[in-house]
């Protein structure tokens, strides 16, 4: 008995005790404030993910109910401050997953009579008319330069004000422990149920008297909610709001976290945050042209693995359980030259054309790639980059139906050993 | 007063038909596959960019012709080897390809033209004044490109009214399986059709991309616009998009040029909590008026104007 609630506590045990070591393995500033970030960007592609993956509903404008949320709160964070109420920080968070609430009930009364991709032209309309009012209603989302606040002037919270970043992390990771528990309990509750029944089919969900509107609707509520709280605890991590945090761009970039982690599984758009986040910190600083990664890689997910990392990482991990992991080994030995230079054709390319349209003109064609030091106007490195991504794209035809054997191989043993 | 309804009209008009020449081919390609093409009016932005840099070497009527064709030559490419490939992983990747696509297409736009607008002129051959009324004079290009789209409109209707090609279309807009099962080649006429609905926005951009302004954003910014055309028009219904197009062209154009605002109507003394609302002026509302419509539009008629389809 012990044992089965230990096994099932176990991952949740081992989730927390990450969060609280993290800042151990990762001590450094930039280090914090990269994972304050995916704190709160867990919390949005989840909550993403509760209409992606659990009711199947597609939005394009997920971002309002995490900017709007952020905008309540940062301005009941003045109010409180202006007012000195005794209300501390870790509280706040809370506001913004009720005016999530609030505007997702209100958006979603509209939004959620239809499924499918009416829903999704819905949600990038309505996206478009809260990010298109943003330049109207100036006094409430604060124009172009957004509004700021100051954490540390709430009411301390057990002595703490909040000013180190460190403190910041651990408000932030016990807000993203305490949702990722509360939206992985959602996925089990009836509700949660008749969630995936209505996204896998609707009118059989109507045939067992539940009306597929009303469960869409509170599902868009939930989602809502902790949008809400994410911008809520976004507002405290970087004390500004803008019209930008709830655009088209973020709404994007939930869409790419979700999908890239894998919305199939309730833990992918947990990978997807922290991947995406990842990148997006650490390719800005190495390349500008970040965002053209984000879209190609982002293409390859839809087109070769649209389960995402998730789904790729449980099918290993099926064959790694019952043992038959090395069999891939060979397969996968093969392909991994061919993959790294292709994918090294590819950078080169990419890297190589834009700095011949975009920087050439002001500092030269001269530029340093992979710590060599190039010509983007000559020939050879163009030459290189060409026939790297050829040799690769040419070696990954000719072996990729060796993998494809290998895991033949596998499936089939997986299959028998079901059966029996 | 008069001065301003006429060429409002005029020019709503242009930018309903411009509309339309968008709108046309992305209900035309969601009815029948069922996709909604995000990369849609980047096809648009392309259209501009290639006109572009093709008037720029060959000058302005090559580039008229050469570059739409382009355009729908890339859209066809799109439709064969990466929409075919993910059909089979459902409708939701579909959109997603396509919308990783405009994405895509947005940044390379960038690195190749830069992010400013670029500097794509009228003509010298249609750089004229068209006729003078009430001391407003209206350019030629304008007339030019309201011709154009009427042209256009005339020659898609002709198609698909009069050819067999449009009576394939036209019947695989509302039973697609059955078209299939009447031996059609339906991946074939897949294609053509996404590859002419880009060509026909390719055109949009060519001929447009002077008038307004051709930068990486116009496809971000135009796109929206076109879901609602299609919304309101009613999904799958090429009347309806018509309409929708015209209404939300004439719209548009009509608020640019309304200076009113509660202020104005009210008094200069704003209610409390209202400060904002109260200066915006019709003209600043312009922006929002579509999603305004699309949002009006889905609590009182969610089939839209002439659709009859649910999804």
């Amino acid at each position: 008995m012990t044992s089965t609630i230990l096994r099932a506590l176990s991952p949740w045990l081992l989730l927390a005790l990450l969060f609280a070591l993290a800042p151990q393995a990762f001590p450094s500033a930039s280090a914090l404030t990269m994972m304050s970030v995916m704190g709160v960007m867990i919390i949005f592609a989840l909550s993403y993910n509760i209409l992606l993956g659990q009711t199947g509903l597609l939005s394009f404008g997920h971002a309002v109910y995490y900017g709007l949320g952020g905008f309540v709160t940062i301005h009941a964070m003045n109010a409180i401050i202006h007012a000195k109420l005794n209300l501390p920080a870790p509280f706040l968070p809370l506001i913004g997953g009720l005016a999530g609430l609030a505007f997702g009930a209100l958006f979603g009364l509209v939004s959620t009579k239809r499924a499918g991709i009416v829903f999704s032209m819905i949600s990038l309309g309505l996206g478009e008319l809260v990010s298109s009012s943003s330049f109207i209603l100036r006094s409430f989302f604060g124009g172009e330069e957004g509004i700021t606040t100051n954490r540390t002037k709430l009411a301390p919270f057990f002595g703490h004000k909040f000013g180190p970043q460190i403190e910041v992390y651990y408000l932030v990771a016990v807000w993203c422990f305490v949702c990722i528990v509360a939206m992985y309990a959602l996925t089990r509750t009836p509700f949660g149920r008749m969630c995936n029944a209505v996204r896998d089919n609707p009118e059989r969900a109507e045939f067992i008297g539940y009306s597929p509107r009303m469960l869409r609707f509170i599902s868009f509520c939930f989602a809502a909610f902790f949008a809400g709280v994410a911008g809520g605890l976004a507002v405290l991590n970087f004390e500004i709001m803008n019209a930008q945090q709830l655009g088209a761009q973020q709404s994007s970039l939930v869409l790419v976290m979700a999908y890239v982690g894998g919305a199939g599984f309730f833990f992918g758009p947990i990978i997807g945050a922290v991947i995406m986040t990842f990148l997006q910190i650490t390719l800005s600083d190495l390349t500008s042209a970040w965002q053209l990664y984000f879209g190609l890689l982002f293409i390859a997910v839809v087109l070769y693995a649209p389960g995402g990392v998730a789904g790729w990482l449980m099918l290993h991990a099926e064959a790694a359980r019952r043992g038959e992991l090395w069999r891939l080994a060979p397969a996968y030995a093969l392909i991994a030259p061919a993959f790294a230079a292709g994918l090294i054709g590819a950078v080169m390319i990419v890297e190589l054309a834009h700095h011949l349209f975009d920087q050439a003109l002001d500092e030269g064609s001269a530029m340093r790639l992979f710590g060599v030091d190039v010509d983007a106007a000559s020939m050879a490195p163009w030459l290189v980059a060409l026939l790297l991504l050829g040799a690769g794209i040419g070696l990954g035809r000719l072996l990729w139906p060796r993998v494809g054997d290998a895991w033949g191989v596998v499936a089939a043993r997986l299959n028998r050993a079901a059966a029996a | 007063m008069l001065q301003l309804v006429i060429f409002s009209t005029l020019n709503g008009v242009l930018y309903g038909m411009l509309l339309f020449m968008m709108a046309s081919g992305l209900t035309l390609i969601f009815s029948m596959m069922g996709v909604l093409n995000f990369a849609h009016a980047s096809f648009y932005m392309l259209g501009a960019y290639f006109g572009f840099e093709i008037s720029r070497r060959l000058g302005f009527w090559p580039s008229f012709f050469v570059a739409p064709l382009l355009v729908g030559a890339l859209g066809a490419l799109v439709e064969r080897y990466g929409l075919r490939r993910v059909h089979k992983f459902g409708h939701v990747s579909e959109l997603l390809f396509t919308f990783g696509l405009a994405f895509i297409i947005e940044e390379l736009t960038q690195m190749f033209w830069g992010k400013l607008p670029v500097d794509y002129r009228v003509p010298p051959s249609l750089d004229f004044v068209a006729f003078r009324l009430l001391d407003t004079t209206y350019p030629a290009y304008r007339m030019f490109m309201l011709l154009t789209a009427i042209a256009m409109f005339v020659f898609l209707l002709a198609i698909l009214t009069r050819t067999r090609i449009g009576l394939i279309v036209q019947a695989a807009l509302t039973h697609p399986d059955t078209v299939a099962m009447l031996g059609h080649n339906v991946p074939r006429i897949f294609m053509i059709v996404f590859g002419v609905g880009a060509a026909l926005a390719g055109l949009a951009g060519v001929i447009a991309g002077p008038a307004l302004v051709t930068q990486p954003s116009m496809a971000s910014s135009l796109g929206p616009i076109l879901f609602v055309v299609i919304v309101v028009g009613g999904l799958g219904s090429l009347q309806g998009a018509f309409f929708a197009s015209l209404l939300i062209g004439v719209v548009q154009t009509f608020a640019v040029a309304m200076n009113y605002s509660l202020a104005e109507a009210f008094g200069a003394n704003a209610p409390p909590l209202l400060g904002d609302l109260w200066q915006v002026t019709i003209a600043q509302l312009a922006p929002i008026i579509p999603y305004a419509l699309l949002v009006l539009m889905l609590i009182l008629r969610p089939t839209g104007l002439m659709g009859t389809r649910e999804t």
